[in-house]
């Protein structure tokens, strides 16, 4: 028998390509098609505004020069970062004190506390803001605490953004103080050092990357806002406004405006690289062998902490029902009496209640929409084979949106569909462009969401059905969406609650159809503040009702799925 | 490159055993490049049908990467594949025809058993009757014929093994494929699967290729076994020729215990080591003066029987003594060979009849037909 190697070299082997690794590839194609357009191109369409004038002609450093040669633009550069660092300033410790409290002690009733803390993230940013109208502005109940109306101003702006940030900063604090390991505890013990001692050397290095993402998180949340400056701003201006102003209005300077999107782009961009960083150093924080760290019971020191997370939870759920009980207020402050007067929208806009559908209809197609092609496209990048360019590219876009202030992609979107010779400007001003905007806005943390759930599944599942000869969708549908389920839920809820609250997002997005948080801020505009607060209790009420759904489902999901999840 | 020693093994092993009919697989000059990493080198095998093959290496060796290219999960940078015939280098996993266990089973956690084991038959457009047949009877040949209704997580991971086992069986494929497949179990249970894969193989006739790092599986458990070393085939042969003649010194090592001395030949059929000569039949077709490797396994350093001119008869001192249950494991210094440490496997009976203790002197002799010579530089 011929046992000599038979052939000569081989030619490379490129594999042929299934009907599975079509379907893919097209599938990704077709992602990457979508994120350039609903993202790379607005972000392009701000980029070149910036250096175009009036005409759309090119005009090189003109308008940067304009702009810093502009006292009061300049101002309110300064404007936007002095209340950003002085919100993170107070915000950071606050957090971090109530994180420590839920995850390294054993006060009771933590759940509650923690419930708490989130309700900030079911409303709009112009809930916190409106609050403090009604408590400390020229009607307020407490307005001699700040007489003459200077809530209005950088003390308003502040105390809302303290406010309206703190979930976001203890979410990321809880993760970082969460994970400690035990062993190092018992040795600083063990080698005698007192508890500050330990409290300075052990558990603060142990959470400052928490605590460096969580300042950048929270100092981007505050410099991007827009609607806490709107409502409570005053005279006194900050970037988002200027941008409002450049933007809208009889003397748009959309070249203007770009710049200055350009501007606050900056420190979004930081942040998120920054972030990036951080959370590689974070997971290697821990290491395999580290014991998980349980909180002994100290009375004293726990009684202080259940103090303090009372008074923090008391004042956001005070704030919260300051402005919810507002809405139900005939005449602020004078007469208290109940009315539903303020519900009809119909009096203060002739859209009456047609902006709290649009706003249900544009949350329901972005979680819908959105969760469907967010997970498959999470699926393709992380379990595709081959294509590893594509796949690469997909992935780079779809952490892009992060970077993103709401404001700068909403005016991409002014730029870029409503450019005449855009084929696809018939989209503009429609409802489909918001819930497109909505998705792209909010891709980012949804997408990471299912890749980490996806990458809790065996690596393996596709060779197992390739071998079987199973096409992909088959196990895609019988298996990892039946495990992802859970996951799948929670972008579902993150889009639609964000899709409710976001105002910076769609405040440029005009058309017949008008978002609730749009409306609040055009109703605060004309004065009519208890219209707003009704609007912002509406919305919230929807948040709240449909994550109450959510924890039903959960529930129910999580009972019918035990057989198999339980270990 | 043609005359290269491993090029050599490869064909001797695939002639060796495949002879009468044409080989079920044949993979001829494989290479798998990671950017400028090579994984795998020069392969080139025959696998007979119905043989059970092992790719036995250290971690890191390639042999992984090469069951994923003859799955068609990894794409090789060049060489061929056919099998049965048909050349399927190109072919994406769903057009080969295979059955592949992992190491971590990969069952599907939210199906029952039944549901796993009968995941490939629904394609196959089976009725569903047929399909619940098949999937019992499956289920029977692994020993697992009442878990049907149980889901993954409330096995243990024999049985999950058992289960991917039967899954991968249920279609029938042409060819089985094993990624370390009882790594992740413990030694008892380990050695039980070994059995059941050994007597399912022998009951279903079907071809089998078996990745695994433990010489004792690949020893009990192949037909024929792949030694690979760093992305290279280092010999292919029954367990018997890997053991008892060693191809590379590498092989010598890595399968069992080996003991080493540094030496240079004399003469055909004589090496010189430290100051002694020894008479080595395999050493005869070496140019005198060629600096070796001189390699003994530990159980044929003789002990009884040691007549005062016996060939190769040295002295030496027991330094230590690990006792192993059934043998005992002597390490020895022979005075004459100061650098040496060897090891001597030792039965109960020979440590009684000899009395030996640690710090005793024992002359022992290497029978010559014993010993193995490898080129000192060579691998």
């Amino acid at each position: 028998m011929a046992t000599a190697p038979s052939t000569a070299v081989s030619p490379p082997a490129a594999r042929g390509f299934g009907r599975d690794e079509i379907i893919q590839r097209a599938a990704i194609v077709l992602l990457v098609a979508w994120l350039a357009l609903t993202v790379l191109a607005p972000l392009w369409a701000v980029l070149s505004k910036s250096f175009q004038d009036a005409d759309g002609e090119f005009a090189g450093l003109d308008n940067f020069v304009a702009y810093f040669s502009n006292a009061s633009l300049v101002a309110s550069l300064w404007n936007s970062l002095f209340v950003s660092l002085l919100s993170t300033a107070i915000v950071l410790p606050l957090a971090f004190v109530y994180a420590y409290a839920l995850t390294r002690s054993r006060m009771p009733m933590k759940g509650v506390f923690q419930a708490l803390s989130l309700i900030p993230i079911l409303a709009p940013s112009l809930l916190p803001a409106i609050a403090l109208v009604y408590l400390f502005g020229n009607q307020g109940f407490f307005k001699s605490w700040f007489p003459d109306g200077t809530i209005y101003g950088w003390p308003g702006i502040v105390i809302a953004q303290v406010f309206y940030c703190f979930p976001h900063a203890l979410m990321i604090l809880i993760t970082a103080l969460a994970t400690a390991d035990a062993r190092l505890y018992e040795a600083a013990t063990a080698l005698g050092a007192g508890r500050w001692r330990i409290f300075w050397t052990v558990t603060l290095p142990g959470a400052r990357y928490g605590v460096i993402s969580a300042g950048f998180v929270v100092f981007t949340l505050v410099i991007t806002d827009f609607g806490i400056a709107k409502v409570i701003g005053g005279s006194f201006n900050v970037l988002a406004i200027d941008i409002y102003k450049q933007v809208i209005g009889q003397n748009a300077n959309f070249a203007m405006g770009a710049v200055v999107g350009l501007i606050l782009l900056a420190p979004a961009v930081l942040s998120f690289v920054v972030d990036r960083m951080v959370q590689r150093k974070q997971v290697a924080l821990l290491s395999a062998r580290a014991v998980p760290f349980v909180p002994a019971r100290k009375a004293g020191r726990d009684t202080v902490l259940w103090l303090y997370c009372l008074a923090v939870g008391g004042a956001i759920a005070g704030i919260l029902g300051v402005a919810i009980w507002a809405s139900f207020i005939q005449q602020w402050p004078y007469n208290l009496a109940f009315t539903l007067e303020n519900y009809n929208f119909g009096d203060f806009h002739s859209d009456g209640w047609k902006p709290y559908w649009v706003s249900i209809k544009m949350a329901a197609g972005a979680a819908i929409i959105g969760t469907v092609m967010i997970f498959l496209g999470a699926y393709l990048i992380e379990k595709g084979r081959g294509f590893a360019w594509g796949r690469g590219l997909a992935h780079l876009l779809a952490m892009t949106p992060l970077a993103v202030p709401g404001l700068v992609l909403g005016l991409g979107y002014i730029f870029f569909f409503n450019a005449r010779d855009n084929p696809l400007n018939f989209l503009y001003a429609t409802l489909a462009l918001l819930v497109v905007n909505t998705i792209a806005h909010f891709y980012t943390v949804a997408h990471l969401t299912a890749v980490t759930a996806l990458k809790q599944i065996d690596a393996e599942f596709e060779a197992v059905s390739a071998s079987l000869k199973v096409p992909f969708h088959v196990t895609l549908r019988r298996v990892t969406i039946p495990i992802c389920l859970p996951a799948i839920l929670d972008i579902a809820i993150y889009l639609f609650v964000n899709a409710m609250t976001t105002v910076s997002a769609v405040i440029f997005l005009r058309g017949p159809d008008t978002p609730a948080a749009v409306m609040i801020v055009h109703m605060e505009e004309a004065g009519r503040i208890e219209g707003a607060a009704a609007m912002a209790t509406l919305i919230v009420a929807t948040s709240a009702g449909v994550k109450i759904l959510h924890v039903i489902l959960s529930r129910f999901l999580n009972s019918r799925t035990q057989a198999w999840r339980r270990r | 490159m043609r005359d290269s020693p491993h090029q050599a093994v490869a064909v001797r092993g695939a002639t060796a055993t495949a002879a009468a009919e044409d080989p079920y697989l044949v993979v001829r000059d494989i290479a798998k490049m990671f950017g400028s990493f090579v994984a795998l080198r020069d392969i080139s095998l025959d696998v007979a049908r119905g043989e059970f093959v092992c790719f036995l290496g250290p971690s890191g060796c390639g042999k992984t990467t090469l069951l994923r290219c003859i799955a068609g999960l990894e794409s090789q940078t060049t060489g061929s594949i056919r099998q049965s015939k048909r050349d399927i280098s190109r072919a994406p996993p769903g057009a080969r025809d295979f059955g592949i266990v992992f190491q971590s089973y990969a069952l599907f956690p939210n199906l029952t058993v039944t549901a796993n084991v009968g995941y490939g038959l629904r394609s196959k457009r089976m009725r569903r009757k047929a399909i619940a047949a098949r999937v019992a009877e499956m289920l029977a040949l692994v020993g697992m014929p009442e878990a049907g209704r149980k889901y993954p997580a409330q096995l243990s991971g024999g049985q999950q093994q058992r289960v991917a086992l039967a899954r991968a069986l249920a279609i029938e494929p042409g060819l089985l494929l094993l990624d370390e497949p009882l790594s992740a179990l413990d030694a008892r249970v380990r050695v039980r699967l070994r059995h059941e894969i050994k007597a399912l193989h022998r009951r279903l006739g079907i071809t089998t290729i078996m990745v695994t790092h433990d010489q004792e599986e690949a020893l009990t458990m192949a037909d024929r076994i792949v030694v690979m070393n760093q992305g290279v085939i280092d010999q292919i042969g029954t367990p018997e020729e890997i053991y008892r003649r060693p191809m590379t010194p590498f092989v010598a090592d890595f399968v069992g215990t080996m003991n080493f001395m540094d030496g240079v030949v004399l003469a055909p059929g004589r090496v010189r080591v430290g100051d002694i000569e020894l008479a080595c039949d395999s050493a005869e077709g070496l140019a005198p003066g060629t600096l070796v490797k001189v390699c003994l396994r530990p159980e044929d350093i003789r002990v009884r029987d040691l007549g005062p001119v016996a060939p190769n008869r040295l002295d030496a001192v027991i330094e230590d003594i690990d006792f192993l249950g059934s043998f005992c494991r002597a390490t020895l210094t022979l005075p004459s060979l100061p650098e040496a440490e060897l090891v001597g496997d030792f039965s109960i009976n020979l440590m009684r009849d000899y009395a030996l203790a640690p710090g005793q002197p024992l002359a022992i002799a290497f029978p010559s037909d014993r010993l193995r010579v490898f080129a000192r530089d060579g691998r």
